[in-house]
């Protein structure tokens, strides 16, 4: 490629990266100024080690426990969900795929707060049981029903990256399987959930980072009893106008983050190594 | 004769209303190379893919070994197959894509070992093991899958035109690495191509398919020296195709001039197809041969000349070690031994066969 080429194509990048900088970079470096420093601007390490106040590290394994349930529901609906899509000729899938797709347009508040009113005491689920003569079940503001949320909201980002990696397996790569004596069971365990590890392990990442920090579909759904370290985190900041603690978990949050990102980089490039 | 082997009993196939597969009726005998040689869509891979398993006919049964095996999965058959496009696990090494078959078998380890060592041995790739396969080049790949199909000791190896994706010098020494490997391995081998050359290379029995029915069944010698009919002479190989009169035995007309010919028996002054091989034509001096014509292309094709000559408006195409300049006046001489005469096509659907190749 030519200099003035190369030139001209980083000049299609400069919009995003003034973006990125004033949006992205700049608050990133204010969390870390922040959550490393006290309300004088001194140097410390407090607003992080606050994490192990019992309040704080409750709200994290919390966070964490609800969104690796979430995560593993995720899976076990999207998996199934997309060997049937791939299965279907190409083509006839589309009308699914919208199905998937078109609730996600919708809004993400609007979304959680529909579930608000389906589960709530007097919801549709409960009057519909009481009008039957059942007892009206207690749904709200418990932890399945934060995980409900988390689910429905963020199952289509498991959904896309392992229906794309089972959809690019080779027809005739399972056929070799079969052709060398693999029944159903070895072919799927063997060979294409191997070839769909790629696309499962940036599903997880795609649907766990945004369950761990979410505050909205906990405060909505979970009444503001069950606090996850989102809900801690916005109330620092929102509340009680503690900059320095809020985000000094934020770096707690962001450790967790970096971790999975990490652990999804390198296993994906262990994959396109062997690949 | 050999023993039976898989008799292929009348199968059809169509995919949505389109016919594929027209009553196909197929033996192949144990220990044989047999390819199935056609234009794309003439339903060679088809057959195949039925024969794996991958594909069910909708009449007709698959017989193996006097057993009907027509809706056998394929795990269960005793036939292992080679790939176009290789489909090697591109998440296995090597050595796990050839010991993929006999782990299923739950085959000792040191077994499983050996087979490896030796099928990389016969493949030429000996301590390729660890390699990573993305990181082999096509030929590489090839290989693999043919060790990998091999280990299994199927009683039939298909192969779906394993050398489509290679560059002509590996395809021609892969060829003859494939007889090499027929003779040492002595299984019975059913090979698709729609490349005429390699067919009549490896096989000992040709299949030549056009629109879902076997054209003509033979050894390569008589495949190209005696096609049946006008699709096979024109698929196989460079030919002189033309119509012709069959004005009594042992003599044609062709475009009113006569050839002695040594074919009987397709009654008189009947219209026939012929066929002549350019390497059958030869050029004589004027006033020696039975037309005459002008040269108009001389063309060097290097291990002989291709000239192509005018004759009453008919170009005749000519093969020879000597070159004869354009424009040159030309006599044509033809060994009756040398024309094949063909009935013409008998119904419109083997006249269809003809014009849409």
């Amino acid at each position: 490629m030519s200099k003035t080429r190369r030139l001209s194509s980083a000049f299609l990048g400069l919009p995003y990266i003034f973006w990125a900088a004033a949006f992205i970079v700049i608050p990133l470096i204010m969390v870390v100024w922040y959550g490393l420093t006290d309300e004088n601007g001194a140097f410390t390490f407090a607003n992080v080690a606050a994490i192990a106040d019992p309040a704080h590290s409750k709200a994290l394994l919390m966070a964490l426990l609800l969104s690796f349930l979430a995560t593993v529901v995720c899976f076990l609906l999207a998996y199934p969900l997309c060997m049937f899509l791939v299965e279907l000729q190409k083509g006839s899938d589309s009308f699914l795929t919208m199905l998937l797709i078109v609730p996600m347009w919708m809004n993400f508040l609007l979304r959680t707060y529909a579930w608000q009113s389906i589960l709530e005491k007097t919801g549709i689920i409960n009057t519909a049981l009481t009008a039957l003569g059942f007892a009206p079940l207690r749904m709200i503001n418990t932890n399945g029903a934060i995980i409900l949320g988390m689910v429905y909201n963020f199952l289509p980002f498991m959904v896309l990256p392992i229906y794309n990696a089972l959809e690019k397996i080779d027809k005739n790569v399972i056929n070799a399987a079969r052709d060398l004596g693999a029944d159903g069971r070895i072919t799927f365990l063997r060979v294409i959930f191997p070839l769909s590890l790629p696309g499962v392990i940036s599903g997880v990442t795609m649907v766990f980072i945004p369950a761990l920090t979410t505050f909205v579909v906990s405060s909505l759904l979970g009444g503001g009893k069950i606090l996850l370290i989102g809900n801690v985190i916005e109330q620092e900041f929102m509340v009680a106008y503690d900059w320095n603690l809020g985000s000094g978990l934020s770096l707690v949050l962001l450790i967790f983050i970096i971790i999975n990102v990490v652990i999804s980089a390198v296993t994906e490039k262990g994959e396109e190594a062997k690949a | 004769m050999k023993n039976e082997l898989i008799h292929l009993n009348h199968i059809s196939k169509s995919y949505d209303g389109k016919i594929v597969l027209d009553d196909l009726d197929l033996t192949i005998h144990e220990n044989e190379f047999v390819t199935l040689l056609g234009p794309s869509g003439c339903g060679k891979t088809t057959t195949l893919r039925i024969l794996a398993g991958f594909e069910t006919p909708d009449k007709g049964s698959v017989i193996f070994e006097g057993r009907d095996i027509t809706s056998l999965p394929p795990n269960k058959r005793q036939l292992n197959t080679v790939f176009q496009n290789y489909a090697l696990f591109t998440h296995m090494n090597v050595a796990d894509n050839i010991a993929f078959g006999l782990n299923i078998k739950k085959k000792p380890k040191s077994y499983i070992e050996d087979k490896i060592a030796y099928a990389l041995n016969l493949v030429g790739l000996t301590g390729y093991e660890k390699r990573s396969v993305t990181t082999l080049s096509g030929g590489q790949q090839q290989r693999v899958a043919i060790a990998r199909a091999i280990v299994n000791e199927p009683r039939v190896l298909l192969l779906d035109e394993p050398l489509g994706a290679l560059d002509l010098k590996l395809r021609q020494d892969m060829q003859y690495e494939l007889i090499r490997m027929k003779n040492e391995l002595s299984i019975t081998f059913l090979y698709v191509t729609h490349d005429q050359q390699e067919a009549l290379t490896m096989s000992d029995n040709i299949v030549v398919m056009n629109q879902g029915y076997i054209q003509q069944m033979g050894s390569p010698e008589s495949i190209y020296n005696e096609p049946e009919n006008a699709f096979v002479a024109d698929f196989i190989g460079d030919s002189n195709l033309f119509p012709a009169i069959f004005e009594k035995d042992e003599l044609i007309t062709i475009d009113g001039a006569p050839f002695p010919c040594v074919d009987t028996g397709f009654g008189t002054k009947k219209p026939v197809d012929i066929v002549i091989r350019p390497e059958d034509v030869d050029l004589v001096e004027k006033g020696k041969g039975l037309v005459s014509g002008v040269v108009t292309d001389l063309i060097f094709k290097g291990v002989h000349y291709e000239m192509c000559v005018d004759v009453n408006g008919r170009e005749w195409v000519a093969h020879s070690t000597e070159p004869c300049a354009v424009g040159n006046e030309v006599d044509i001489y033809v060994h009756p031994f040398n024309i094949q005469v063909m009935n013409k096509p008998a119904s419109e659907d083997e006249e269809a066969v003809r014009t849409d190749e």
